[in-house]
């Protein structure tokens, strides 16, 4: 016995061994790598290999090529409509879809009432925060046929100047008086302002009002309300001078046509009418990022979670797949009927997993179920304010990346 | 703007103005995976200050042209990354066509019944 174990020894080599990478990583070290392990006390191996050489002592080359990743990358759209999408992305990494994210909620355009010009407000709502409510209607119209209004500039503070030039004058780097010289749409004009009117009453003797935001008027050719000249002497002849400065009606614009301008909903309460009240003013929508304000953010909200993936390292059958069934508060298990009466726990719905661990609390339950997470299998949901679809939003995001990058490139050359 | 040394130029710091998180770690990622590369990281100085600085180590290759191919490469990817998503949401939406064609006639049926002002 002792000189056969001996042999045994001799021939052993770890080459040999069932999981020697041979053009691929070994199985524990591959499960590091692409899973995120969600044990009872802590998520483990969350962080994601990125460095190249990262497996280099073992012949296993990490980095990534265009080709290898166009090959793996795919996207599935699991729900689409006209204010929200759900899609799987997988075989990218969180670096590049949390830039999405963040570009989606930060970075990408839409029109929100920026100034409003009040008229006459008798409600008990203060102009201030009657401003600041209708800043956060939603708007019905899509920012890319708008130029940004660089008027704005003056608003803005050093810092956000050279961040709006770079929206507004595609300036490369930060060279601050160059574009200070080259402020161009420092008026409004139908080619970066929509005016609406809002003008309520409640009578006298009358019950209370709510005004909503379809009493918002789009105005298409601009301001009404008249500027107050200093020299009164200017020829009565021509057309008063107002707030704005349009060129042309903007319902003249093929897209208006038959999609006027409105609030996306008619029904968000604006302010409160007692009798005797009214509020008359008017609104000027102008282009702006979520960077900004978060008015101007065309998501209400966009996420992504990583694919959960529920593994049963064993069998597990009868009273304990019972158990394990009624622990899942989200119903991911189900039950096999294996005949004569012997049942087996399966993984019916993993998608539905919400880690919250439930099922690996309690006794040796953390050997029998493992919760993990896939590191490149995406579950992004993107839901729309309405000034755009969902899946227009999410290919301007990538533009945005790409235009970003463009820009560094053509800074290095 | 770089920084870097006149006589080395295989290592460089780049300031990038206007930008943050959203692309610096992105590039990171790309930059990571060019073998050149033997260390990146980036850092965002102040964070009441729009500025993010990349710093880029190679084995030897200028650090300005690493940069630039990461960026290259990143492009590439979004560029894949819109037509594959394009692709997709074509795809779903001809074959949900005859459960659209259903919710539009439900739309229409509405529209009519709206009241005017």
């Amino acid at each position: 016995m002792a000189e056969g174990a001996g042999e045994e020894k001799k021939k052993f080599s770890i080459w040999d061994l069932p999981d020697v990478p041979m053009g691929q990583l070994p199985p524990h070290l591959e499960l590091q790598r692409s899973r995120v392990s969600c044990n009872k006390d802590a998520p483990i191996h969350t962080e994601s290999i990125q460095y190249s050489g990262a497996y280099a002592s073992m012949g296993i080359d990490n980095s990534s090529r265009l080709d290898r990743f166009s090959n793996n990358f795919r996207v599935e759209v699991v729900r689409l409509n006209e204010d929200d999408m759900e899609f799987d992305m997988i075989g990218i990494d969180a670096a590049i879809a949390n830039s999405f994210r963040r570009i989606l909620i930060a970075e990408l355009p839409t029109m929100a009432i920026e100034k409003v010009l009040i008229a006459n407000n008798t409600s008990i709502i203060q102009d201030e925060v009657l401003a600041h409510r209708l800043g956060l209607v939603p708007i019905r119209v899509d920012p890319r046929l708008f130029d940004y209004l660089s008027g704005l500039i003056h608003f803005f503070s050093i810092d956000g100047l050279s961040e709006f030039m770079e929206f507004t004058l595609g300036a490369l780097g930060n060279s601050l008086l160059l574009s200070l010289s080259i402020v161009e749409n420092d008026q409004p004009n139908e080619k970066n302002t929509i005016v609406f009117k809002l003008y309520v009453q409640c009578k006298r003797g009358s019950p209370r009002i709510t005004v909503k935001s379809d009493a918002l008027k789009w105005l298409p050719n601009g301001s009404e309300l008249v500027k107050e000249t200093r020299n009164a002497t200017s020829d009565s002849s021509s057309k008063p001078e107002t707030y704005t400065y349009f060129g042309c009606s903007q319902e003249t614009v093929p897209e208006f046509v038959k999609n006027p301008i409105i609030p996306k909903y008619p029904d968000i309460i604006i302010a409160k009418l007692g009798p005797g009240q009214e509020i008359e003013l008017e609104a000027h929508a102008v282009k702006g990022i979520g960077k900004t304000h978060a008015k101007w953010s065309p998501v209400a909200t966009a996420w992504y979670r990583m694919h959960p993936e529920v593994v049963l390292l064993e069998d597990i059958k009868d009273d304990l797949a019972e158990e394990l069934k009624s622990k899942c508060p989200v119903n991911v298990f189900d039950i096999e009927d294996l005949g004569k009466g012997r049942r087996r726990a399966t993984v019916a719905r993993p998608r539905a997993c919400t880690l919250c661990r439930e099922c690996i609390r309690g006794d040796d339950w953390e050997k029998r179920v493992a919760l993990r997470r896939v590191k490149d299998h995406f579950i992004f949901t993107i839901e729309s304010t309405g000034a755009l679809p969902p899946e227009v939003l999410f290919t301007e995001a990538v533009k945005i990346l790409e235009d970003k990058c463009e820009r560094v490139i053509t800074e290095l050359s | 703007m770089e920084h870097g040394s006149f006589t080395d130029n295989s290592a460089a710091t780049f300031s990038l103005t206007d930008e943050d998180h959203t692309i610096a770690n992105a590039v990171r990622f790309t930059l990571n995976q060019d073998p050149r590369v033997t260390f990146c990281g980036y850092s965002i100085p102040h964070p009441s200050e729009a500025r993010v600085n990349i710093r880029v180590q190679t084995t030897g290759d200028p650090a300005r042209e690493v940069l630039k191919d990461a960026c290259q490469n990143l492009m590439l990817m979004c560029r894949h990354v819109r037509s594959t998503f394009d692709k997709a949401v074509e795809d779903f939406k001809a074959s949900n066509a005859v459960k659209a064609m259903k919710i539009d006639s439900q739309d229409s049926s509405g529209d009519d019944s709206e009241e005017s002002e």
